[in-house]
């Protein structure tokens, strides 16, 4: 038999569902931070629809994402999970308050308001939350033995209000861009007005992120700025500003799809940086993937079935969006 | 503020908090998703409209009961890493892959095809629809299996090891999976699930009949309920009773505890059927009980010795008291529900079915008693599990997270406030749905175009269908 390196694969197949996540959830949690910004009930029945029958597939990547964590990397999932417990809690109950409106707005007429309000803050809540808690895992966690060792509040910090809002704003520019693609008319012309807005705040958010990075741990400085790093390091800004460019000319020449899908490269493309300054640490300058294992048995075990059943899933659910593809149309009459 | 307080038993209260709240939604959209696909392939098969109506009467039920599962849901899934790191950390490399598994199988498959289901019937037509309605049945299902193997893992531990830094590791996955409680477990955990939404659409049913006794859907719906209620509550008892033959056997004190035999009984036991277990004392105050009757049920012999829980180290004891009562509260809601299903059925011989005001008024006054036995239930399966997370080798103690109490409170008190302003509003909105008889013409969840397949036979939707293309 070959020898394989199962840990890397599973470190890959972790952060490969977290970033399906990231993308998917991204987008309908940025539609629900611009929601205030479409005051009309028009406008937000067809921002909801736009998402409507998708949404539970996104969520259920953050499921994998953390059940596969506690599989597969026990011993991570032990320790970041009581460090980030404020954020993961905040977290949980932003996404029952906006889970809860996809299908509470449309039962009743008085309260919709209300649903609207906890659509709008429970996205912002999820988003602001698991933004803080990626600063507060790359800034690293206190840790003795097996377990977290430090306080309730060691993630609050600059730097992890700094990822937080970062991914306020990456977040909503992806609901912009989705709407742009999945809108017509007057809305698309707002989404396209809000995607600029938003597509400038990613890039000063980028920028600050990745100048704030650097000073966290002298790993991070040395990883990206020593020779020879730097030569496959410098690829990163240097497509971040390219894909950059093809996102403004896009947004310029109002196509439809393309704002959408580069907004995703810049995410792939942050995404990549990020795996860059924390391999191989699962919990940064504590604990690497190798040490966080679960053992082979489990690791294999699970691995035949993620083998098979993800492309299953991907393929099953391209299906879904296949099938309610195209521009929502606003409808009257019914609601 | 709560430094006092002991941080392992708010992380229990938040855990058996959201967890209660939790069971209740999967507990009804395991048993919904099968009836929606009845209700369907019956439409599909026969063409008749109050189907077709029932099923998107149904449907939006299910849309918003669904939403709930999925976001209670979430929180669990997490809750093991926050609450309970070393739990997670030495169960992890067991239990982790079946939950894993859970997600890969289940989970997707139900979301992946949600959508369609509730909002697809117009564009993918009636066949396709009908498979997306099946996948998302189906999904609920193998979510069963997986959550309840991993359950009964904790409850009766098999084919693993421990590994130097204290992880369980498995050492035959067949035998972690098919664990021995887990089969008994699974069944009747899905009949359970069967059952509460039988007792839910029979309610609404009655309901109905209570104010027109000749409404097309409500008899239809009352009459399938009640044919589950007559051939499944009988099948339920004799599950329950063969588990509990099964959880003699592996987990014998907890047996003692729901029995109340503090007490050892060498030519004998009897059958406590009420009192007030006092756990410091060791006894059961005011007891009424029948002699040798205990043994009868549990060893198939009056005489037959049975151990108490004087023959079992105080700290190994589980809290007596609520395994006992939530036990006989459990028994009982199952008797109730013999008593539906035996009566429903001397009324339909009688072709009394949708005329007696008496059995529609039982079925509406029993529509939350599969709820109330499923929370009876797993309170005494869980309870009576303690002081252990994995039965006899892990103790739940150390078992939690490195979490000051002050942490735990604040969410414990966050998550009862969002909880009861949530799932008050979810139910509200649920009952309103209820309150309304299905009729003619029934739309579904749709926000977008009204379905206008209902009322006419499938074929002439696909027909109407291709039309508007």
């Amino acid at each position: 038999m070959i020898p394989v390196d199962l840990p890397i694969i599973w470190a890959f197949i972790i952060a490969f569902a977290v970033f399906v996540y990231v993308v998917m959830d991204g987008f309908d949690l940025g539609l629900g931070i611009l929601f205030p910004l479409f005051p009309e009930k028009r406008d937000r029945d067809v921002i909801m629809n736009s998402v409507a029958p998708v949404w539970d597939g996104n969520e259920t990547w953050l499921v994998l994402g953390g059940g596969g964590l506690m599989a597969a990397f026990p011993l991570a999932y032990a320790v970041l999970m009581p460090a980030l417990y404020t954020p993961m809690i905040a977290m949980l109950l932003g996404l029952v308050f906006r889970g809860v409106a996809f299908e509470f707005r449309w039962r009743t007429t008085k309260a919709r308001n209300r649903w609207d309000i906890a659509f709008f803050g429970g996205s912002l809540l999820a988003t602001l939350a698991q933004g803080i808690a990626l600063g507060a895992i790359l800034q690293g966690v206190h840790v003795a033995g097996r377990s977290y060792a430090g306080g309730w509040w060691d993630w609050l910090t600059p730097f992890s209000i700094l990822t937080g809002v970062s991914l306020v704003i990456g977040y909503s520019l992806l609901g912009a861009t989705w709407l742009v693609m999945k809108t017509e008319g007057e809305l698309r012309d707002r989404a396209y007005h809000l995607s600029w807005i938003f597509l400038l705040a990613m890039l000063g958010a980028i920028g600050a992120v990745s100048i704030a990075t650097p000073f966290l741990h002298v790993q991070y400085t040395q990883r990206w700025f020593d020779w020879p790093n730097v030569l496959l390091t410098a690829q990163v800004p240097i497509a971040v500003a390219a894909i950059t460019a093809l996102l403004l000319r896009s947004l310029a020449n109002k196509y439809d799809y393309q704002p959408f899908f580069l907004t995703l490269a810049l995410f792939a493309l942050s995404y990549a940086g990020l795996g860059i300054s924390m391999y191989p640490y699962i919990v940064p300058q504590s604990i690497t993937i190798w040490q966080a294992a679960a053992p082979e048995n489990a690791q294999l075990f699970m691995l035949v079935g993620v083998a098979g059943l993800i492309p299953l899933i991907l393929g099953y659910t391209a299906w879904a969006y296949w099938v309610f593809r195209g521009k929502v149309k606003p409808e009257s009459g019914y609601h | 503020m709560f430094e006092g307080w002991d941080a392992v038993v708010l992380a229990r209260a938040q855990f058996a908090f959201t967890m209660s709240f939790h069971i209740i939604f999967p507990a009804f959209s395991i048993g919904l998703a099968s009836y929606l696909a009845v209700l369907e392939a019956l439409w599909l098969a026969t063409g008749r409209e109050v189907y077709i109506n029932l099923f998107n009467y149904w449907l939006k039920i299910f849309a918003v009961a669904f939403a709930m599962g999925v976001v209670s849901g979430i929180v669990m899934s997490y809750q093991f890493g926050t609450n309970w790191s070393a739990f997670s950390d030495k169960t992890g490399p067991v239990i982790g892959p079946l939950m894993a598994y859970e997600v890969l199988t289940a989970f997707f498959l139900e979301a992946g095809f949600l959508g369609v289901m509730l909002f697809g019937l117009n564009r993918v037509g009636p066949k396709l629809h009908f498979l997306a309605t099946l996948m998302v049945a189906i999904g609920t299902l193998i979510s069963a299996f997986w959550i309840l193997s991993a359950n009964s893992w904790m409850q009766t531990p098999t084919g693993h090891t421990v590994n130097e830094a204290g992880q369980f590791i498995a050492a035959d996955w067949l035998k972690v999976i098919f664990n021995p409680s887990f089969p008994y477990r699974l069944v009747h955990m899905v009949l359970a699930a069967y059952l509460t939404t039988a007792l839910v659409v029979g309610a609404v049913g009655a309901w109905h009949l209570l104010r027109d006794r000749h409404l097309a859907g409500p008899r239809v719906m009352f009459s399938m309920a009640m044919w589950m209620a007559t051939l499944v509550a009988p099948i339920q008892i004799l599950a329950g009773d063969q588990h509990g033959l099964n959880t003699l056997e592996h987990q014998p004190v907890k047996i003692m505890a729901m029995e109340g035999h503090f007490e050892s009984h060498k030519d004998g036991a009897p059958l406590i059927l009420f009192g007030l277990p006092n756990q410091s004392a060791g006894r059961v105050d005011y007891a009424v009980e029948v002699p040798k009757l205990g043994s009868l049920i549990l060893k198939h012999s009056t005489d037959a010795p049975m151990a108490g829980l004087n023959t079992v180290p105080r700290e190994n004891w589980p809290p007596v008291a609520i395994t006992f009562w939530s036990f006989r509260i459990m028994v009982g809601m199952g008797l109730l529900m013999l008593a539906l299903g035996m009566f429903s059925l001397l009324m339909r011989i009688l072709g009394k079915l949708y005329d007696s005001r008496l059995l529609h008024l039982f079925a509406v006054a029993m529509a939350p008693a599969g709820f109330i036995a499923v929370l009876a239930g797993w309170i005494t399966t869980e309870v009576g599990r303690q002081p252990f997370t994995v039965y006899g080798l892990l103790r739940t103690a150390e078992s939690a997270s490195p979490l000051a109490a002050p942490a735990v409170a604040s969410s414990l008190i966050a998550f009862i406030i969002v909880y009861f302003a949530v799932f008050a509003a979810g139910v509200i909105y649920l009952l309103r749905l209820m309150a309304a008889p299905p009729h003619p013409g029934e739309e579904g969840p749709s926000h977008e175009v009204p379905i206008r397949t209902a009322g006419i036979t499938p074929a002439a939707g696909v027909t109407a269908e291709g039309a508007a293309r």
